[in-house]
């Protein structure tokens, strides 16, 4: 068992020797390889995290919503409605809910403004999110000024800035009284945005969506297991971004392992031939390549897993922000609660240790089993 | 000691360019002498001591080291074999590039996983004894060829075989350095190594601590005679 | 011995990175009660105020409600789909949208 471990500990001597040699190149390759690691890694560790958080938060999300659609829109629900819900069997409670989109010229941003349901806001002032809050500069019993789609002026009051810990449902939220709401977006009274349902019994929930759309047929039912499916799948490997980052990768290490597979240069033949002149076997030298694979390939992992995680958790996916921005202006600061899918970093340690380390083995394959009595001659 | 009986060796068999190297050679070596093969270019010295050597095998005849006959034997224990009893030095060193002397001296010894510490005295002993202490952690190409001459004799002797093949083992050597390899090779000898050694070099085939010349012509072995005769 | 061992060093290295590895699911036990007050103070803010989307993206209207998304809005599921708001192409449609709006449709009876 000695002797086992201090020969691998010479096959590992000399294969680092052997890497030293370039020292340039394999170290431009650990770097290549680590940072596709790093890539792959940090968007797994996000999206795993993100999708956990979205479940997490949005079990509170409303049972059901009713949307009224016209001409394939979203549009006001007109009065009456709500009252009509009231014949349908198993709605517990519900509540027409008022929120809209805003355009701020003056940072370029958009906000989502909303009455909340449950407190009173003060006619004239805002509670706004932390996101939206740092977007315009603003604290609390600031002033601020916001023209309306009839070209009105309204100004407000900043009552409150909602926690910071919460930016990533609250960023670019601007609640405000429904009176305000009403004025501003010169929505007449009794009419809502769309309805929001709580049911009591949650075996009943479909049943009562199916009874909406019949009694409705203008409008659309969109359920709370709906909204935890959509986000659920979000960033799912299938999709855009994650799919062109995965083939990223997937076409560099197929460049890596083309480079590994055809770079048995005469020079690396001839060495293993004397190596197996002076007494090595072919066993020795396949496991001497073993470790050179496995070495690389597990630091890559290694460092890349490492900068991932810290990359993701530790500072905040600073590097996604960019891309997540889109054209937006604002762009919520949160910090995912880490949420590691032991099986997912597993799977990744596969698909990144072993194709690698089979691609160093395979072409020295078939020189380790060569005659040794060509070194014999030049 | 080795023997050989009826060893042929042919190279491509069977297509066009089928070659005979070696046609039929009955020898007997006996342990703790320096024995010196002798031929034109092409006569198939290399070739007997690839054979040997356990490098390459013979197409047909049999070859018995000590008691052993291993002809027939895998190349795994050929391997084996290959590492305990022989030392080779070869014509072109084959010494490994951007490794140290040291490192390179101490190749053999690594498939069987010793005690790092005591292989790494043994090679610098043995890189002192050939005056190449200073040199050891220089990397290969920066020796001169004498110096990576010395080293690829170090290498040879790690394992401490028995019996130590050289070809041509001075023809990228001066004059000067000739003599130095056959000081060695006394050396050699003098502790009971056995050295088989090819060479076309009167300074090593004329040398005394030779003691058997045996003269090789396409593939054969010509009964050693007098070198006038095997001239003419 | 004046030199070191090259395996040795590398050994050393790779069990200190796969220690700080082990770590870090150790420090994200540690981030997780940390950060367990916001996610608990999201949760009710989700629940006050009725909340149906993350606010990831604000740049357009499908996005930033992603849910709430409709047959007509400007997914482009596709990693090489063009569309002027670069979040469409990162997320897709909520399956609602494709699959089970319409069986729910299909379940209801036809008004005549
Ligand atoms: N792998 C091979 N394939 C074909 N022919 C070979 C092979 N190896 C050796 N030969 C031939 O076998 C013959 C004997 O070669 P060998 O190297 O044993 O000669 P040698 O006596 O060592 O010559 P030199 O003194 O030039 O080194 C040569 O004609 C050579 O061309
Ligand atoms: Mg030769």
């Amino acid at each position: 068992m000695n002797a086992w471990i201090e020969k691998q500990k010479y096959l590992i001597d000399f294969t680092l020797s052997s890497l030293a040699r370039r020292k340039a190149k394999n170290l431009g390759l650990l770097l290549v390889y680590t940072l596709i690691v790093f890539l792959l890694a940090s968007v797994m560790l996000f999206t795993h995290a993100l999708r956990q958080a979205a479940a997490e938060v949005l079990v509170g999300a409303p049972e059901v919503i009713l949307q009224r659609m016209v001409a394939g829109r979203h549009d006001l629900i007109p009065p009456g409605y709500l009252e009509r819900i009231g014949r349908i069997r198993g709605v517990q409670h519900k509540e027409g809910r008022l929120w809209g989109y805003y355009y701020d010229p003056v940072v370029k941003a958009n906000y989502t403004f909303m009455v909340p349901g449950n407190q009173d806001i003060a006619a004239g002032t805002l509670l706004v999110g932390a996101g939206m809050a740092r977007a315009r500069g603003l604290a609390v019993g600031n002033l601020i000024s916001f023209r309306s789609y009839s070209g009105k002026l309204f100004s407000f009051t900043i009552a409150r800035i909602l926690p910071h810990d919460s930016e990533l449902v609250s960023a670019d939220l601007v609640l405000i009284s429904e009176a305000d709401f009403r004025s501003f977006f010169a929505i007449a009274p009794g009419y809502f945005t769309d309805i929001a349902l709580s049911v009591a019994n949650p075996l009943e929930v479909r049943n009562v969506a199916a009874k909406l759309s019949q009694q409705f047929p203008d409008s659309r039912p969109i359920l709370r297991e709906e909204i935890l499916r959509t986000y659920e799948s979000i960033f799912n490997w299938r999709e855009g971004i994650v799919l062109a980052l995965a083939s990223l990768a997937i076409l560099a290490f197929a460049i890596f392992a083309w480079e590994k597979a055809s770079g048995l240069s005469a020079d690396e033949k001839r060495e293993i031939g004397i190596l197996k002149a002076i007494g090595w076997e072919t066993g020795d030298v396949l496991k001497m390549k073993f470790w050179e694979g496995a070495l690389v390939s597990l630091a890559a992992f290694l460092i890349g897993y490492l900068a991932a995680y810290l990359h993701v958790f530790r500072f905040s996916s600073s590097l996604f922000a960019p891309v997540l921005k889109g054209w937006a202006v604002l762009y919520p600061r949160f910090e995912l609660s880490p949420v590691i899918d032991g099986f997912q970093v597993a799977t990744l340690f596969f698909f990144t240790v072993f194709p690698y380390a089979a691609a160093t083995l395979v072409p020295i394959w078939r020189a380790a089993i060569a005659d040794p009595d060509a070194v014999m001659r030049g | 000691m080795i023997e050989l009986k009826g060893i042929h060796k042919a190279f491509n068999t069977g297509r066009e360019n089928e070659f005979h190297a070696l046609n039929g050679i009955d020898l007997h070596l006996p342990t703790q002498r320096v024995t010196a093969f002798r031929g034109p270019s092409g006569s198939g010295k290399t070739t007997l001591l690839s054979i040997i050597g356990c490098l390459s095998r013979p197409t047909s005849g049999r070859v018995r080291l000590g008691e052993r006959d291993i002809s027939g034997l895998p190349e795994r224990f050929l391997t084996h074999i290959r590492r305990q009893t022989f030392g080779f030095i070869f014509q072109q060193f084959n010494l490994i590039k951007g490794l140290s002397a040291l490192e390179n001296v101490m190749l053999p010894a690594y498939p069987l996983g010793g005690n790092w510490r005591a292989l790494h005295e043994r090679a610098e002993s043995l890189l002192g004894d050939l005056r190449l202490a200073h040199r050891r952690a220089a990397a290969i190409e920066h020796l001169s060829g004498g110096e990576q001459q010395r080293v690829a004799i170090a290498r040879a002797l790690i394992n401490d075989p028995q019996i130590i093949i050289a070809d041509e083992p001075t023809a990228n050597l001066d004059t000067g350095l000739a003599m130095e390899f056959m000081a060695i090779l006394e050396n050699l000898h003098a502790v009971g190594k056995t050295v088989i050694l090819t060479s076309h070099d009167p300074l090593v085939v004329d040398a005394t601590i030779v003691h058997q010349v045996i003269d090789m012509r396409d593939g054969r072995i010509v009964t050693p005679v007098p070198i006038a005769e095997g001239c003419a | 011995m004046p030199v070191a061992r090259l395996s040795h060093l590398a050994l050393v290295t790779l069990a200190c990175a796969a220690s700080l590895v082990a770590a870090t699911f150790a420090d994200a036990a540690w981030l997780r009660q940390q950060r367990a007050g916001g996610m608990a103070q999201m949760r009710d803010l989700v629940e006050q105020l009725q909340l149906t989307d993350l606010c990831l993206f604000t740049e357009a209207r499908y996005t930033r409600h992603l849910s709430q998304a409709d047959l007509h809005s400007a997914f482009q599921d596709h990693p090489l789909g063009l569309e002027h708001f670069p979040t469409g192409s990162l997320v897709l449609p909520p399956t609602r949208l494709t699959a089970s709006h319409e069986r729910l449709d299909r379940e209801t009876e036809v008004p005549d």
